[in-house]
């Protein structure tokens, strides 16, 4: 069988100067993030933000007892945890790609600043669910 | 404009290239749907967070979201959900499918999204609204 293109290039290179690339598993995430944004964020910002002040559901639902008793539940935290980590790494590299489109050459800059505000914001969100 | 190498390339304006044509303006928008997403998600962050440091101080930002937040809320929903329509847009691109050889219609695939969407969110709603006798 003929080799195909990608097979000859590791068949041709020199042992151990093939790097494994990073990127699959970072898209994958971004991916991931992506997907699971467009699926439950405009119910979360609906849900959360907005029904209470137009007046669609009662303030009650919101209670302290009653959200803290929700969140106890493992599948709720597991659920809430994924959402909530996959938003904040998708926007992140996201926005790193929206600076440079918007003319900023900064990229270690950017790397810095999205990725640093998404790794605070993990921690906190380990922090409050753990 | 031609190149070193002989090839030509039409100039774009480095900050201003996206305001020349409207499927720039709609990749734009689509990125900047990335600030506002993760803008709340730092915002629900907060309120877990608030959460796990007792009642008085979950209430209160409970009360700034519902109250000053609720314009930024708009303009929030109105990003999420273009990204939304978006992101299910691109999906037959990002991931082309076949069945038996043959290759999946686009349509099928962003119906299949959308479909998925109504029920996520219609079980995300009732998990949260009947939570507690469920």
């Amino acid at each position: 069988m003929k080799p195909v293109d990608g097979e000859a290039k590791i068949a041709n290179s020199k042992k151990g100067s093939y790097k494994v690339s990073h990127k699959p598993i970072i898209w994958s995430l971004f991916a991931a993030g992506g997907t699971l944004t467009a699926l439950l964020m405009p119910v979360l910002v609906v849900l959360v933000a907005l029904a209470v002040p137009v007046g669609y559901l009662p303030a009650e639902l919101f209670s302290y007892a009653r959200i803290h008793e929700l969140l106890a539940s493992p599948i709720v935290k597991l659920i809430v945890f994924a959402v909530v980590f996959l938003s904040l790494w998708h926007s992140a590299h996201r926005m790193r790609i929206t600076v440079h489109d918007f003319g900023l050459r900064a990229d270690s800059f950017a790397v810095f600043v999205f990725y640093g505000i998404a790794a605070v914001a993990s921690i906190f969100l380990v922090l409050a669910i753990i | 404009m031609k190149l070193d190498n002989g090839h030509y390339i039409r100039p774009l304006a480095r900050y201003t290239w996206w305001t020349q044509q409207s499927s720039y303006i709609r990749y734009i928008l689509r990125e900047v749907s990335s600030l506002f997403i993760g803008f709340f998600s730092i915002v629900l962050v907060c309120g877990l967070y608030r959460l796990s440091q007792g009642e008085a101080e979950f209430n209160s930002w409970r009360e700034a979201l519902w109250s000053n937040g609720f314009a930024l809320s708009i303009i929030v929903l109105f990003f999420a959900g273009y990204h939304s329509v978006s992101w299910f847009s691109v999906t037959p691109k990002a991931m082309p499918l076949t069945f038996s050889g043959k290759r999946v219609a686009p349509e099928i695939i962003i119906g299949a999204h959308w479909l998925l969407w109504l029920l996520s969110s219609a079980f995300v709603w009732l998990l949260f609204i009947y939570g507690g006798d469920l």
